[in-house]
């Protein structure tokens, strides 16, 4: 057996590659930070690692492809779950056709819209988050920020995420992309609620600081 | 060009985006020469934008005139204006922009329109020596994380509501603590949460890479209306949350960008407990830590003279029929051309 190899050290938690009875897992250890105070260290590692494995689970019954969750170990702050081969969205978008962005930004819209159904909310949702395996099928990763509401404020504040990583990752095609997300997002949950979602966007951002169109209603 | 003593070309800049009114002054060469700050402190309450902008008007003349005996130059010496056009409080960034625009038509040089917060990046980057930072600003009216890529500062991380330094200040006004003079509000919670032992539960509240502090501090005044907990327990346990969550987003940039340095600013970086917190996410991740002197701290003119330099010498300059003032220009929205 390997010993876990660290691919990805992240500013939340470390992401290990190990071999686990056989498997290929991902070891998602939630380190101590030095620089918080060590209960509030505890309480954040601690909700987060008992949280995570519930939403990724749930994501599941919603149609929303995550990992496998294999073992969590509180008291560790680890989660071994299966490691999915693939590509993150991230880099994808930058090396496919303009069609094949659409139709992945239209896919991705989709499964936001199975989450917000089922009532989970990501909290999280980067392209960085999301991994294309070669049977193309798109996984969603990372639920640690997550939570469970069906909040119209709540989905507002997820999407609005997107839009906001889409701009300081991909900000040329920020715009096309996003759209492409409410598309697919639109088709699972109907033009009423995206109706009713946008309009929450619009105000979060409104609520923003120094947005431009805060000053129409002024 | 127009302006020059012993071969030396010199910006004036003008800051008045809130509650301080300050001229700097820089050579194109980044030395800076001059940097008067006069700020208005409230009778009570908040800072009102009215009175603020009355203040900055009162003092304008004085604040210039100490700028040029500090410099040793004359008015006649100057080769550009700078002022902050945005983002702040309306009537405080006309005031300024008036003594910008009159300043600049009386000697007939070009004026320069500046982003505050572009600003507050630039000064860190010539005060501390840094080249590409990723950057903590975090005053009464700013939280943001921010590096460049392509061309612009981009924002990774912000406040969804009301800024880190302002939950602070708010606190300490509702907890009735003492002002002192020349510092914020926000600075008397730190010496009280230096003796505070027990930490509170208080919404912890990062979104993505996004923060949210106005109900955190909802509850925190719930709390201490309810009169159940020591005061320093709960300057304690604020502080510890807060700063908790602009390292983890700080840390998430530096993580996600990889950069290999990390530039603390904006009138919050004077907390020690804060820098303590960088400090250790920069160490963590090997990148250099940085953290601005308080002068070049919080809002003051040197930053936006030498920021004008910049843009000046690259070709930016700012009409006087555009130089009204953007009461909510977005850091993002700028471009930077002197950075490659």
């Amino acid at each position: 057996m390997k010993p876990p190899l660290l691919i990805k050290k992240g500013a939340e938690a470390s992401l290990y590659l190990a071999d686990w009875h056989g498997r290929k897992v991902i070891m998602k250890k939630r380190l101590p930070k030095k620089y918080r105070v060590s209960e509030l260290d505890e309480q954040i590692k601690t909700y987060r690692t008992i949280h995570e494995p519930q939403l990724i689970h749930e994501a599941k019954k919603a149609g929303v492809p995550t990992p496998t969750i294999f073992l969590v170990d509180v008291k560790g702050a680890t989660i071994v779950m299966e490691f999915i081969e693939g590509k993150q969205a991230k880099q994808l978008l930058s090396e496919v056709s303009k069609s094949e962005r659409q139709r992945l930004c239209f896919k991705i819209g989709e499964l936001i819209g199975r989450l917000h159904k089922y009532g989970i909310i990501h909290g999280d949702l980067t392209t960085s988050n999301m991994i294309l395996n070669p049977e193309g099928k798109i996984f969603f990763v990372d639920f640690g920020l997550g939570e469970k509401s069906k909040e119209l404020e709540v989905r507002g504040v997820d999407l609005h995420l997107m839009k906001r990583a889409l701009q300081s990752t991909h900000f040329r095609f920020a715009e096309e992309y996003f759209n492409a997300v409410i598309e697919g997002y639109s088709k699972v949950l109907g033009s009423e609620t995206v109706k009713n979602v946008l309009e929450k966007i619009g105000e979060i951002e409104k609520r923003g600081r120094y947005i431009a169109e805060r000053k129409k209603g002024e | 060009m127009k302006g020059r003593k012993a071969g030396k070309s010199y910006c004036l800049g003008i800051e008045s985006t809130a509650d301080d009114f300050s001229v700097g002054i820089s050579t194109f060469n980044g030395e800076i020469t001059a940097n008067v700050i006069s700020g208005y402190v409230p009778t009570k309450g908040g800072i009102h934008p009215r009175e603020a902008a009355r203040h900055h008007s009162e003092v304008a003349s004085k604040i210039l005139e100490k700028a040029f005996k500090k410099a040793g130059i004359k008015p006649r010496d100057l080769s550009i204006i700078a002022f902050s056009q945005g983002p702040g409080l309306g009537p405080c960034l006309r005031t300024g922009a008036t003594v910008a625009r009159a300043l600049a038509s009386y000697l007939d040089i070009p004026l320069v329109g500046v982003n505050h917060c572009v600003a507050h990046i630039e000064i860190g980057k010539l005060k501390t020596d840094t080249k590409d930072p990723v950057t903590l600003y975090v005053s009464g009216g700013n939280t943001i994380v921010s590096a460049f890529d392509s061309g612009r500062y981009r924002v990774f991380g912000e406040t969804l509501d009301i800024a880190l330094g302002n939950c602070l200040d708010v606190f300490a006004r509702e907890a009735g603590l003492h002002q002192r003079v020349g510092e914020p509000f926000g600075a008397a919670v730190e010496k009280i949460a230096a003796k505070g032992k027990k930490l509170i539960h208080l919404p912890y509240t990062v979104k993505g890479m996004d923060m949210s502090f106005s109900g955190l501090l909802t509850a925190a005044i719930n709390l201490l209306k309810r009169g159940e907990y020591k005061l320093e327990d709960l300057c304690y346990s604020l502080q510890e949350t807060v700063f908790s969550m602009v390292t983890e987003v700080t840390e998430r940039a530096l993580a996600h960008t990889e950069k290999k340095e990390v530039l603390l600013t904006g009138g919050v970086a004077a907390n020690k407990r804060l820098q303590s917190m960088i400090k250790a996410i920069a160490k963590e991740h090997d990148a250099k830590f940085c953290v601005m002197p308080r002068e070049f701290a919080v809002d003051n003119g040197a930053m936006i003279a030498w920021t004008g330099v910049l843009a000046y010498t690259h070709g930016v300059v700012t009409p006087i029929e555009e130089s009204f003032v953007r009461l909510r220009w977005r850091l993002e929205e700028v471009e930077i051309p002197w950075v490659k």
